[in-house]
């Protein structure tokens, strides 16, 4: 009764009716806004347009396609974690799949090893010599070294959902130690040595362009489009969000649980190996140690998307946004000339603050469905 | 007998608009057992969570000996001498008894931040023994079965010196032999003065144990008395607010000779043994048993998702060597679990997702299996009217944002959309409310009266009185009796399922 009366009045509680009501409308904006897919491509603009008067560097051409250039590897990568974290799995090898599908495409197919450093790889005189890898200097040598790769990433993700799936083990432990494993497998074969002399063409790969467009931009939305068209399109797609959001329906539902999960560990690998080829063929060497740091920023990105590491919620596209912001928030903090221990404090503080996020919108989500 | 010991003036409640409780009153007196029953959503855990403090009342007091009660939390009421014993029991499993019951607060060893185990060890064994319970007090939880656990509830309860105890649901998992104890214990209670609200649909035990019967029926009260008045009938009519009669929808099934599921001698070590059934087209077969029969392990077998080690399965004369449920459901054979949250449903995903995702490959062309999802929309629209699921849009609405009996018509829009020529369904009405129960009957009796054959599983006999037209008795993981339509009786059924009639199985 109370609240009929109080409807009729200007006033309520002193302030102007009308006030309330142009508030209420910027409230439910402002969830819009929170609320909407776009939410981190908004904020990265805004982001770029605050920062760009205060670091002129920042804006120019130049830094601007460097930024883009960090990206597309890095979106490659985190394709797969999206799929991964979307049946709320979680793949830590990928930075190891990164590090040792590297040295092995370019062992593959370099074409001029320095004995001085390579002598005491085990690799050395049986498969390395002076004039290279096997495959050296043959015409079909990339294409080959390429294939190799990516089946290499695709065993190594293999082998982690099949342990995942058939023998129940917890992701975090079975990919943290193909982690380790991966990781120093790829060290102890090249001894920690870069390899070098890789083929012109592998390395126009990730350096040149095609009619101003590079070849890298182009991998990575190739990409992104097959993993939103499995995502979206397909049966595979739905049954990827139906394992995430609950295993036991989805077995009870004929869905054959333990294929959808290997699948995912599987292209999640893939994709690693895609992004390791365009870092490799970037530096222009084979590196046992490449991606090692970046475990966080492929997580990180993807979860400021939006992708949610519980599981049955995630999209290849709010990774795109969540892995622009995070590139261009390294960019920025590397042009403020910050040390890389305040950086990684900077970008740690802003993926608690993206997961936090997470929680916040699920709850309004919730309440706002809730009635 | 003296005295009121808790009492409940004009309690009334909303939730989102829609009244739980309205104008409650009624009193426990002293050293009493006060019967609460009604049907699902009638309001009863609505107002044993006003009395326990979990929420407030829009309107309405409470007075506990005579003085103001209205308790802001849980610890308000245990404090105030309120406890609960929960349905689904609330013990640290991985604790041992004595910690259990001490949880909420341990004796120090004097100013040391230790624990006083000899203290709480000595304490628990008083406590034990109050409830005839031999078990030594650092058995950890795990190991005890769920009636032992329920008495050690029990003595939790004792240790906090309550004077009233609320029970909701106890025996739900007890063994009979572990039922007969708790209604010693509790007449024991009785008679020590302590007062006791006992909520439990079982009516036989509430006719047993209650001194007053309170009836809850759409958040109000339509019957407050005292046991010797009433039968278990008339408690029925109050709670349904109809006659039984009108519960179930008319029969029109008409099963057919030809046997679309046939097991025989199915056995799991320690699970079931020699199962053998025939399941014919159009009919609705019903199985009955305890909590713990094999029923639902049953049912998981002919499904697919537990094993099983001798014995065939043959659906419609083929026989199915390894079954899984993929293989199940090329076999169209569908399967509705008990635990729709668990097993049924995709609780975050949208019920268009929900229907969809059993028979997604219809809806897939080419070798990338792309789906044409006009095509599956227009066919989950159809579905959804049919089944007349209440919901803002299929396509956006979450499942967990439906009450129970629209989430059981999603599970079973889901199995719909296969158009199984099966279906298995594990307890298809529990916790659903009265009108849900009466469309998913008229669901089931249609899908039979168009040629599919239901295996319906439930431990409530009535339920499988008023709509199967066979029914088998399970109990210890073999059946013990068949009943046809004409020889329904409940009195029948319930003694094989307790194995008293041997001579009757066929």
């Amino acid at each position: 009764m109370q609240k009929c009366k109080e409807a009729k009045s200007n006033y309520i509680i002193g302030v102007p009716r009308k006030l309330i009501q142009n508030n209420k409308n910027v409230i439910i904006t402002a969830k819009k806004v929170l609320m909407s897919e776009y939410f981190v491509l908004y904020l990265s603009l805004i982001f770029f347009a605050v920062l760009a008067p205060f670091v002129p560097r920042f804006a120019s051409l130049e830094n601007i396609g460097n930024i883009f250039s960090n990206m597309w590897p890095l979106l490659c990568v985190a394709a797969g974690q999206t799929i991964v974290l979307i049946i709320a799995g979680i793949d830590l090898s990928q930075t190891s799949v990164i590090a040792f599908t590297s040295v092995i495409g370019s062992v593959f197919m370099t074409q001029n090893v320095n004995p001085d450093i390579f002598s005491k790889s085990p690799l050395w005189g049986w498969f390395l010599s002076q004039s290279g890898g096997p495959l050296a200097g043959r015409g079909y040598a990339v294409i080959c070294s390429i294939l190799i790769m990516i089946a290499t990433g695709c065993l190594i993700g293999f082998l982690n959902g099949v342990f995942i799936a058939h023998f129940s083990m917890p992701p975090f432990m079975v990919t943290l130690v193909s982690q380790m494993f991966f990781g120093a497998f790829a060290i102890y074969l090249t001894k920690s040595e870069n390899v070098m002399g890789l083929p012109k063409s592998f390395i126009s790969l990730g350096n040149d362009e095609l009619l101003f467009i590079p070849y890298s931009f182009i991998i990575a939305v190739l990409l992104c489009i097959l993993a939103h068209f499995i995502l979206n399109f397909t049966v595979l797609g739905r049954y990827l969000y139906a394992v995430g959001t609950n295993v036991k329906a989805s077995v009870v539902s004929g869905i054959p649980s333990k294929k959808v999960i290997i699948f995912a560990y599987v292209f999640s690998g893939f994709c690693a190996t895609i992004g390791s080829i365009l870092y490799s063929s970037r530096l222009q060497m084979g590196r046992p140690t490449m991606g090692s740091n970046i475990l966080m920023d492929i997580v990180g990105a993807t979860v400021i998307g939006g992708t949610s590491m519980f599981g049955g919620k995630g999209k290849v596209i709010w990774t795109v946004f969540g892995v622009f912001f995070f590139v261009l928030l390294a960019n920025a903090l590397n042009l403020l000339n910050l040390s890389y221990f305040t950086i990684n404090i900077v970008k740690g503080a802003i993926i608690l603050l993206a997961a936090l996020f997470d929680v916040m919108r699920t709850r309004i989500f919730a309440s706002e469905h809730g009635k | 007998m003296d005295g009121n010991v808790l009492e409940l003036r004009n309690i009334t409640k909303s939730f989102f608009g829609i009244k739980a409780l309205n104008d409650v009153n009624f009193e426990l007196k002293k050293g009493c057992v006060l019967g609460l029953i009604g049907q699902n959503g009638a309001g009863k855990s609505t107002l044993m969570n006003i009395i326990g403090g979990v929420i407030q009342p829009d309107a309405g007091s409470m007075k506990l000996y005579d003085k103001p009660y209205c308790p802001e939390g849980p610890i308000d009421a245990i404090k105030n001498g309120i406890a609960f014993i929960h349905q689904e029991l609330n013990l640290f499993t991985n604790l041992s008894i004595a910690e259990n019951i001490f949880i909420n607060e341990f004796p120090k060893l004097s100013f040391l931040p230790l624990i006083d185990k000899r203290l709480i060890r000595k304490k628990t064994k008083q406590l034990l023994e109050s409830v005839n319970l031999d078990v030594s007090p650092d058995t950890i939880v795990e190991r005890l079965s769920p009636g032992e656990r329920q008495l050690v509830e029990i003595a939790k309860a004792l240790s906090t010196n309550a004077n009233i105890i609320i029970f909701d649901e106890p025996t739900t998992s007890l063994t009979s032999r572990e039922t007969e104890k708790l209604f010693g214990l509790i007449k024991k209670l009785r008679a020590e003065g302590h007062s006791i609200i006992y909520i439990s649909h079982i009516l036989e035990d509430i006719k047993e144990l209650a001194d007053d019967i309170v009836i809850l029926r759409d958040g109000e009260v339509v019957c407050k008395g005292c046991n010797a008045n009433l039968t278990i009938n008339n408690m029925i009519s109050f709670m349904v607010g109809r006659d039984m009669d009108q519960m179930y929808p008319e029969k029109k099934s008409n099963p057919r000779q030809d046997v679309v599921l046939e097991l025989e001698n199915v056995s799991q070590k320690g699970i079931v043994a020699n199962i053998s059934l025939k399941l014919r087209k159009g009919e609705i077969l019903g199985i009955f048993g305890l909590m713990g029969s094999g029923r639902t392990e049953l049912a998981r077998i002919i499904f697919g998702l537990d094993e099983f080690e001798e014995g065939t399965i043959r659906v419609n004369g083929k026989t199915i060597d390894k079954m899984k449920p993929e293989e199940a459901i090329k076999n169209k054979i569908a399967f509705v679990t008990e635990n729709r949250r668990e097993e049924g449903l995709l609780m975050s995903s949208t019920i268009a997702d929900n229907i969809s995702l059993v028979s997604l490959d219809k809806f897939s062309k080419y070798i990338f299996k792309f789906i044409d999802s006009k095509y599956m929309h227009e066919c989950i629209k159809q579905i959804g009217d049919a089944l007349k699921i209440k919901c803002h849009s299929y396509l956006a609405s979450q499942a967990k944002s439906l009450s129970g009996g629209n989430q059981q018509k999603v599970v079973i829009g889901k199995w719909l959309m296969l158009e199984p020529q099966i279906f298995i369904v594990d307890e298809p009405t529990r916790g659903i409310d009265v009108g849900a129960k009466y469309e998913v009957y008229s669901i089931l009796n249609e899908l039979a009266f168009q040629g599919s054959s239901i295996l319906v599983i439930s431990s409530e006999v009535e339920e499988l009185i008023g709509i199967c037209d066979r029914i088998l008795v399970m109990s210890r993981g073999e059946i013990t009796g068949e009943f046809a339509r004409h020889q329904f009786d409940k009195e029948q059924i319930i003694r094989a399922a307790f194995r008293q009639n041997v001579e009757t199985a066929v």
